[in-house]
């Protein structure tokens, strides 16, 4: 393998784990309540800028993360309480269009609280680049990956092995058999989108370092992500992990051999074109709809 | 001569199946009945019928044209209709316009003409609303025409569905379970509409679980379970046949016990 | 009241009409009548995309890439190649429709969230391709555009555009409105009730919802073309993905599958900006908790919303 394809590869892949974990989020609350919440990208944002913030007021690196997590995570529990629990519509373009209002409000709050400049966020350990196979990654890159590995196996065990996360699985199957043997669809909501809120604070802490991080930010990283969860198979956790990583690797291959302007017009078109051939995303349920 | 003509028919959901092997001929005139116990494939032949599912294998003709694996338009458009076992109403409209709705085969107008609304097409729209009214009225359901769909109650809607069908002017019509829910009066009327039908020279296909109906109207049975074809005949010589006896009337004698 | 009156169709064409011809009364000068016209293009657009996402029950999230490409493509057909103003945005028009018509009958095979994110990447692809080629849309900085020349006159000033875009609004209401109420219309709704039992009536739906798609792409590039001529300006913004979610916030606002629903939902949210313009900071953050609050307390939007408390029993 040349080692500059090596070299798209290792960025593509850190930018993909970034993908996924957005992804997984866009899931995990389409799974509950079948809404795709047009505001995940701006969870992403709020973990890096607070973050940013909290180690501007002296908090060392891993409290300040924790911190802003936890906030994230209210956020979105609070965006759950206050607005989706409160629909009484089941018209699916209602709820997208309430949560990019609550995309808008969030990011507006952004640039009142913080500012509209950009923020960058020190590398977890250091910004020495390590040299692999011909090619170099920042340890930043490491994290990045690592964690994804861990929130993974993590967010896999959760969903199989527990029983809060068996319900809110069998909730997405079948609402009604899951209410019936007594799951609260209500609480599955509220945590799908504190679960939800959690891992787009972490992946906004991860990727600030790389990236910068500022009150708009979530507006692209939101697209990507319901990109790669929509081509993975909405409702799928592997497929949402797949489909990051495949968009990501797409995304930086184009931009190293086409052309960085464009890169995310063939990411966007590969998309599309697997659409069009598997219109259920990679591994989305392929079922006949019964009448 | 045969209307519709199927030759090994079968249709696989992931492993389970649904409709296995199926052969027959409809004849071109009269009633005939699918029976079959609970999840024996009525309805998924019907789909089939229909071109609502592509058959996992077969080949399907109507009147000598052969459709298989076209798409349900196609089956329209050459004079097959249906109705539902699960309501399929278009809960956004009126009673009226759910019927005119029926009619879009013979109705067809081009872009431009319904943009800027050509004189001839408000004369054809007239006479649209006028035969689905003489079909609401056939159907029995005269006083509902202005009400919204979603404001109608069961048996009218299943009524509404078979008014829906026959305004597309159909050949041959596929009824699924069109008395299931109904209390006996409105069975009776259905048994009544479905008489006139045959006088209209329309041909149904019945599928029901109402077994006094079937053998009531029928002029011929298929009896499928598990997807295959068990029995084939008149209504009188499939109900002594001791399979279907034991398969099917037996179960039902016993659930009624 | 005659009942020719009544109906949604001649009452309201008759009532627009008058706010129309009333409107300017209340117009103090030149920047009311701008945001007047602005109304007018957006309604035309949203009359289009409530045809698709109101009607027939298919989402876009990605009518301002259509926008976008009638503007542009007005814009550098008059300034880059000198053709007439008119010619251009016809041709920029049948473009769009071109394109609308190949990428639409691949894409509408697509159900829900699945067709959300297809428009939605086509219409990032369209902006990030306008913002790209600056040699001929000059980029992110935008270009700017000759005026319209009607008949060897330019169409300039305020007033003058308010009364044209007045009458085209009309004319697109009107064609709604027929449309909504021919064969053709009812077999959209019939697809947005249920897609199975519009087919097995004969209603080819993929053939129906290409239609559908096509002619509100045609909405969105005509007003996106009259819009660039209008301000003598256009920037890539107009393409994309936060354009496209404001026309779909304007027809749910308005109320879906309904024409004057489409009309004053581009009012409202096209004017409240103007609004909120003296919030400053605070903008954002109003708009965002507008758009939740009405959908939270009004998710059939504001023209059913109000019929139906007015005139119970009575449906559209
Ligand atoms: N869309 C579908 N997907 C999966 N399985 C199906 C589908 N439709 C029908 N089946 C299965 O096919 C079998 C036959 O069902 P159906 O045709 O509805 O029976 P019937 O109408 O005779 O009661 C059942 O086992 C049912 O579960
Ligand atoms: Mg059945």
């Amino acid at each position: 393998m040349s080692p500059q394809l090596l070299q798209y590869l290792l960025s593509g892949l850190t930018v993909g784990a970034i993908y996924a974990l957005v992804a997984l989020g866009f899931s995990i609350i389409y799974n509950a309540s079948n809404v795709i919440n047009f505001a995940q990208g701006e969870f992403v944002m709020i973990g890096g800028m607070t973050t940013v913030s909290l180690i501007a007021a002296g908090l060392p690196l891993a409290l300040a993360a924790l911190l802003a997590i936890a906030a994230t995570t209210l956020v979105g529990l609070a965006l759950e309480k206050l607005a989706v629990e409160r629909v009484r519509s089941e018209s699916v373009v209602t709820l997208i269009i309430i949560t990019i209002g609550a995309s808008i409000l969030l990011r507006g709050l952004a640039s009142l609280v913080w500012d509209k400049n950009l923020h960058a966020l020190p590398a977890f350990s250091g910004e020495r680049p390590i040299a692999l196979g011909g090619a170099t990654i920042v340890p930043q890159s490491l994290w990045v990956v690592g964690v994804t590995l861990v929130v993974v196996a993590a967010l896999w065990w959760f969903f199989n092995r527990t029983l809060h996360g068996k319900a809110m699985l069998a909730t997405s199957h079948n609402r009604l058999a899951a209410q019936l043997v007594g799951i609260s669809v209500r609480r599955v909501l509220l945590v799908s989108f504190g679960l939800s809120a959690a891992l787009g604070a972490l992946a906004g802490i991860l990727i600030a370092p790389i990236t910068f991080t500022a009150w708009d930010v979530g507006v692209m990283l939101g697209l990507k992500g319901f990109a790669a969860a929509v081509l993975g198979g909405l409702g799928s956790g592997p497929g949402a992990v797949i489909g990051g990583l495949a968009l990501g690797l797409l995304e930086a291959l184009s931009a190293g051999y086409v052309s960085s302007a464009y890169k995310d017009v063939i990411a966007f078109g590969i998309m599309l074109a697997v659409l069009v051939l598997m219109p259920g995303g990679l591994l989305g349920r392929r079922s006949v709809e019964r009448v | 001569m045969s209307l519709l003509r199927v030759e090994a028919l079968s249709k696989e959901f992931g492993g389970v199946h649904a409709v296995q092997a199926l052969q027959f001929e409809i004849p071109a005139q009269g009633v005939y009945s699918i029976i079959g116990p609970n999840g024996a494939g009525k309805t998924t032949l019907l789909n089939l019928l229909t071109g609502v599912y592509r058959p996992s294998a077969g080949r399907i003709w109507f009147d000598d044209k052969e459709l298989t694996g076209r798409a349900p338009h196609h089956y329209a458009a050459a004079g097959v209709g249906r109705t539902f076992q699960n309501l399929q109403i278009f809960f956004n409209m009126s009673a009226l316009e759910n019927v005119m709705v029926g009619r879009y085969l013979h109705e067809r107008c081009g872009l431009v003409a319904a943009l800027l609304r050509f004189p001839s097409l408000a004369r054809a729209e007239r006479a649209c609303r006028a035969e689905a009214l003489q079909l609401l009225e056939f159907v029995g359901l005269a006083g509902y025409a202005r009400a919204a769909s979603d404001s109608m109650p069961y048996g009218a809607l299943k009524r509404l569905e078979i008014a829906r069908a026959l305004a597309a002017r159909p050949r041959l019509l596929l009824l699924d379970e069109p008395a299931a829910g109904l209390n006996p009066t409105e069975t009776q009327e259905i048994v009544r509409l479905i008489e006139r039908l045959a006088a209209r020279g329309i041909t149904t296909v019945l599928v029901e679980h109402n077994m006094k109906l079937v053998m009531g109207v029928s002029d011929h049975v298929l009896v499928l379970d598990y997807g295959r074809k068990l029995a084939e005949g008149s209504a009188e010589s499939v109900r002594r046949d001791p399979k279907v006896i034991e398969a099917y009337l037996g179960s039902e004698a016993q659930a009624h016990a | 009241m005659p009942a020719a009156l009544r109906t949604a169709r001649t009452g309201g064409m008759l009532a627009l009409a008058v706010v129309i011809a009333l409107l300017p009364l209340a117009l103090a000068n030149n920047y009311f009548y701008d945001v007047a016209v602005l109304v007018g293009l957006n309604a035309i657009v949203c009359i289009g995309l409530n045809l698709l996402i109101g009607y027939a029950g298919q989402i876009s999230l990605g009518h301002a890439g259509f926008f976008g490409l009638g503007a542009y493509g007005s814009a550098i057909l008059t300034a880059r190649y000198g053709w007439p103003p008119l010619a251009s945005l016809a041709a920029a028009t049948a473009g769009v429709a071109l394109l609308a018509w190949l990428v639409g009958r691949p894409i509408l095979r697509l159900r829900g969230h699945y067709l959300a994110m297809a428009t939605l990447g086509l219409g990032v692809i369209i902006a990030i391709v306008i913002s790209n080629e600056d040699q001929l849309t000059g980029g992110p900085d935008g270009m700017s555009v000759p005026p319209l020349a009607l008949f060897g006159h330019a169409l300039t000033g305020e007033k003058a555009w308010y009364w044209v875009v007045g009458a085209l609004l009309l004319l697109a209401v009107w064609l709604a409105l027929n449309l909504v109420e021919s064969p053709g219309g009812r077999a959209l709704r019939a697809l947005h009730g249920s897609e199975t039992a519009a087919e097995v009536v004969g209603i080819d739906s993929v053939r129906q919802k290409v239609m559908v798609f096509v002619l509100s792409a045609v909405f969105a590039a005509f007003a996106g073309g009259l819009t660039a001529y209008y301000s003598g300006f256009i920037t890539p913004g107009r393409a994309n993905f936060l354009h496209s979610i404001e026309l779909v916030t304007m027809v749910v606002f308005g109320g879906l599958a309904s024409t004057f629903g489409a009309v004053v939902g581009a009012a409202v949210l096209t004017t409240l900006p103007q609004l909120l313009a003296v919030l400053k900071d605070y903008e954002m953050v109003v708009f965002g908790a507008v758009m939740m609050l009405t959908m939270i307390f009004m998710p059939k939007g504001f023209v059913p919303t109000l019929t139906a408390r007015f005139a119970p029993g009575e449906r559209k």
